[in-house]
This record gives structure tokens, C-alpha cells and sequence, in this order.
């Protein structure tokens, strides 16, 4: 059974019963579920982690929804891979990819989301729904499958064409809507007032977001149970950034790490939506909503709800952020696919982008044990390499031809 | 001449359970001052001490986001919707 005990308003700390919502009646502030840790620290050790399943249910005593009933597509437990020749490119030291890419729906969100409808079967709910960029309609879709939930899935109608047809595929319904991701966003907040379905980024939306801390446990666990000194972490609502602090420090709190966690935490965003890094790069304490004018759509939300506390985890930790352009992700999607064989989607470059950023500005130090998020699969934006990636020549079928083209010095 | 209110759920228990309130047209200030009026409590929950917007309250006139228009001082014409709409995350 979950230690979750409670939610409670991030704003003005009143406190709920765990239950299908998401908003502090009083003054909206966002909720997040509170554990009991004590009794989480009694019954978790290293060993029974490691005995668990090769899922982020391996970390269940840490998450808001009961093992017992939990949706397991095999979300989680992805390679942490060492990047000497990414590390040597842009001048660092220690940097490690944590591939997100290999999920059974190929981005994050299938942590998020095996938590959500796990959470959503305990409450009753038989239709589960979202609002979504692509990455968790992918999921969403899927999961439901599993779990044998109906699913209704709200996606931008300009959204990319495989982005639609790997949602579609799973036999929910898609509704393809005619505005951007915060229309989107804003009808479904509507319509979870209306509806009697589990909206895992609405009135599921606590317990969905406790998935992501799984990100830091699992690059603890894979580090031998030692913590990166800083985490680059792409950046849309925020939500992904701040649970990624929130892991490493419940490791701590839970006797799982012997240090008390000391992670550097960065943000990385897309100059064509860059709410979060625009505020960060003026010192405002206010964060503007803007409308989003980049191919990292995944990481287009213009009015990001969590980006007050993504401001506060970096200022605390001591990270910077960055905003990077489009070509600058192309090229960093490139530099990624060319140095360490993992293809990223366009958040992945915005991510590898900010951090050659930071590295330049020194914010990312040489002495640094680095970890860099990357969050969905390069087959999900194919469309953004297209134009740079191709064959190096093109010939006829013979070895005169090949000759013509190709000058090869080694056999 | 009305405008329609949206209440979300959170809040209706402030409206009688009505997930719509007609008002005077005005300003959005005016409009949810007048909400005020009709329904006292409002003012406390989307209002913080200064007088400001709450920062997780998201206000929409005809769809769009008054903070890319005139904010509190967006006119609100016969006929229009507004939502009151807590912020939402997802990707």
C-alpha cells in the first residue's frame, strides 16, 4: 500500500485528503501529494529495491499509488549512459545521458502516466483522458490499452502527422483541436469539471507528477547510490525540473543516500517558448505567458504552471537556464545522434543545446559529475532533421561509383 | 446586455452550484468586482491581499488569456464568455 497521506496546496499549505483533485479551494495554488516518511524509511532499503521490477515500480514505496494495482507497460529503468565523446565535445568532464528514449511509448511520460492511471483504477475511474503535445497522447493512449480504460486524448490539430497516428493507433479517441497546446489546455480544464474521467495533467495531475521523480532515483540508483553534481532537466511546465530535485532529496530523507544531495539543477528551453528562462534571465519574479513559436513542441507550453517553482529550485541549488533557437537544436539533436548513437527529440536537443550553453558561460563546470535528461525518442520529430539528414551520396550500383565518391584510406 | 461567467468547480460552491453567472458587461475588474457583488467570497479566492490576480488564477476572455490583452482592464462586450480557470500542466 502507498505512504501518500495527504495533498497540499504548494501556495498556502492546506491540506486534503487524497483524492481526485488538484487545485487548493481556496486560492488555486497547484497540490502535491505529502508521504509519510518515516514509515517509507522503515520499509525501503537498497536491497528491496533492487529486488524489485526493472519499472519505476521498483521505487513504489516512493509513489502516491498502490503496487498492487499498478498499470507496468515496463515504464522506467532506463540506461544511464556514460558520454565521454559528448563530454569532450563541448569541453567537460564527467557528463552521463539518462536515455529516456528506450520507453515502452518512447518519452518520460510513460513514468508519469503508469502512475496517473495506476492512481485512476484505485479511484474508481473507467475513462482516462488528456491534454498533450504528442509525448503523453502517445502514452496515455497506450497505458489505457493496457489498463483496459476507455481514453480520450486532446492534441493540437497542427500537431506532427506521427504524433497522431502513434496516439490513434491504441483505438482511443483523439480529438484533434483547432488552437495551440494552452487551448487545448484550458478545454480540458474545462471539461474535467464536466466529465467523470481521470485527466491524468488535470484532476489526476498530483499523483501523475510524482512520477518523474523516478528520473532521480533511477540515475542515484544506476551511480551506485551517489547523486550528479548538476542535472540538466528540459523544461515545458516545469513540473519534470522541480520533481527531479524533489527525488534526489527524498532519497536522503528516506536513509537511502549516505550525503545529503548537494544536485546543481538547470533548466533548458526553446527561445520560441521560453516563459521559465526568460523570467530566470531577467531576474523577474513574474513569469509571462507567451504563445509558442518552436519545433520543440513538446516543450510548448506557453503558461507553465509550475514555473514559479522551477525558478525556486534553481535559484536554491545553485543551476542557470538557458534559451536556445531552433537551429540550435537541430544541431544539437545532430551532435548528440554523432557522438553517443542516441537519437533525441527536439526537447532532447534543447536540452544538449543548453547544456553546450552553460558549458561556455562556466555553469556547467569541467569538475562536474553531469547528468543530461533526455526525454523522448528522435522518431517523434523526425520531421526537424529531415532537411539535414540524408544519404552522403547517392550512386549507381557499382564499384566505379562508389570509387567516384568515396576516397577510403583504411580496408 | 450580459456577459457569461464561467465558474470552475472549485468555486461553485460560492455560485449556488451554477457553473455560469450572467453579469453587466465591463472591464474583467468590473465584471468580477460585480461577481463580488452578487456572490460575496470570490473577491478573497481569485484576489490575493494586493488587490493582484492570484498567481495560479488564470482568467480568459473569449478564449484568449487576458494577460495578452488588457489584463484586468480587458473589455468584456455583450454577449462574451469569461473563464475562470485554474493552471494546468502537462506535455
Amino acid at each position: 500500500m502507498s505512504h501518500a497521506s495527504a495533498l497540499r496546496c504548494r501556495e498556502c499549505s492546506r491540506d486534503y485528503d487524497i483524492a481526485p483533485i488538484y487545485t487548493c479551494e481556496w486560492c488555486f495554488g497547484p497540490l502535491e501529494v505529502v508521504y509519510d516518511y518515516d514509515a517509507i524509511r522503515a520499509s525501503i532499503s537498497r536491497e528491496s529495491i533492487a529486488a524489485g521490477p526493472s519499472s519505476v515500480w521498483r521505487y513504489a514505496e516512493l509513489l502516491p499509488s498502490d503496487p498492487d494495482a499498478a498499470v507496468d507497460l515496463g515504464a522506467g529503468f532506463t540506461p544511464l549512459v556514460r558520454a565521454d565523446r559528448l563530454a569532450a565535445e563541448l569541453g567537460l568532464g564527467e557528463v552521463w545521458i539518462k536515455n529516456d528514449t528506450l520507453n515502452p511509448t518512447n518519452s518520460f511520460k510513460d513514468r508519469v502516466v503508469a502512475v496517473a492511471l495506476s492512481k485512476a483504477l484505485e479511484f474508481g475511474f473507467k475513462t482516462a483522458a488528456c491534454a498533450s503535445t504528442g509525448n503523453l497522447a502517445n502514452s496515455v493512449a497506450a497505458h489505457s490499452a493496457h489498463a483496459g480504460l476507455k481514453s480520450y486524448v486532446f492534441v493540437p490539430a497542427d500537431l506532427e502527422a506521427g504524433k497522431i497516428v502513434t496516439t490513434a493507433v491504441y483505438g482511443g479517441n483523439v480529438v484533434a483541436v483547432e488552437g495551440n497546446y494552452d487551448d487545448v489546455n484550458r478545454l480540458c480544464a474545462e471539461l474535467a469539471g464536466t466529465y467523470p474521467w481521470a485527466f491524468v495533467n488535470v484532476n489526476v495531475r498530483p499523483y501523475y507528477a510524482e512520477g518523474s521523480k523516478t528520473l532521480a532515483y533511477e540515475v542515484a540508483e544506476q551511480l551506485g547510490w551517489e547523486t550528479p553534481d548538476h542535472v540538466v532537466v528540459p523544461m515545458a511546465s516545469g513540473s519534470l525540473l522541480t520533481k527531479v530535485d524533489k527525488g534526489f532529496r527524498e532519497l536522503h530523507k528516506v536513509g537511502l543516500l549516505d550525503a545529503e544531495p548537494a544536485v546543481r539543477v538547470s533548466g533548458a528551453q526553446a527561445l520560441g517558448c521560453s516563459p521559465i528562462a526568460t523570467a530566470w534571465l531577467d531576474g523577474a519574479d513574474t513569469i509571462k505567458p507567451v504563445k509558442p513559436t518552436t519545433i520543440a513542441k513538446s516543450l510548448a507550453i506557453g503558461n507553465p504552471a509550475d514555473g514559479y517553482f522551477a525558478l525556486d529550485v534553481v535559484r536554491t541549488t545553485g543551476g542557470g537556464m538557458a534559451a536556445v533557437t531552433d537551429d540550435e537544436v537541430v544541431a544539437a539533436i545532430q551532435l548528440l545522434a554523432r557522438t553517443e548513437g542516441i537519437f533525441a527529440e527536439t526537447a532532447g536537443g534543447v536540452t544538449i543545446a543548453t547544456l553546450k550553453h552553460l558549458a561556455e558561460q562556466g555553469v556547467v563546470r569541467r569538475d562536474e559529475r553531469v547528468v543530461a535528461y533526455i526525454t523522448g525518442h528522435g522518431l517523434k520529430t523526425l520531421d526537424a532533421v529531415v532537411p539535414v539528414a540524408g544519404p552522403t551520396a547517392t550512386i549507381r550500383p557499382t564499384i566505379e561509383a562508389f570509387h567516384a565518391e568515396f576516397d577510403v584510406e583504411e580496408q | 446586455m450580459t456577459v457569461t461567467v464561467r465558474i470552475p468547480t472549485q468555486l461553485r460552491n460560492l455560485s449556488g452550484g451554477a457553473s455560469e453567472v450572467a453579469l453587466e458587461p465591463g472591464t474583467v475588474g468590473e465584471v468580477l468586482g460585480a461577481l463580488e457583488a452578487t456572490h460575496p467570497g470570490f473577491g478573497e479566492r481569485l484576489f490575493d491581499d494586493s488587490g493582484a490576480l492570484r498567481r495560479f488564477v488564470n482568467v480568459f476572455v473569449a478564449e484568449e488569456d487576458i494577460r495578452f490583452l488588457d489584463g484586468i482592464d480587458t473589455a468584456i462586450a455583450d454577449g462574451q464568455v469569461v473563464s475562470i480557470v485554474p493552471a494546468v500542466a502537462g506535455g
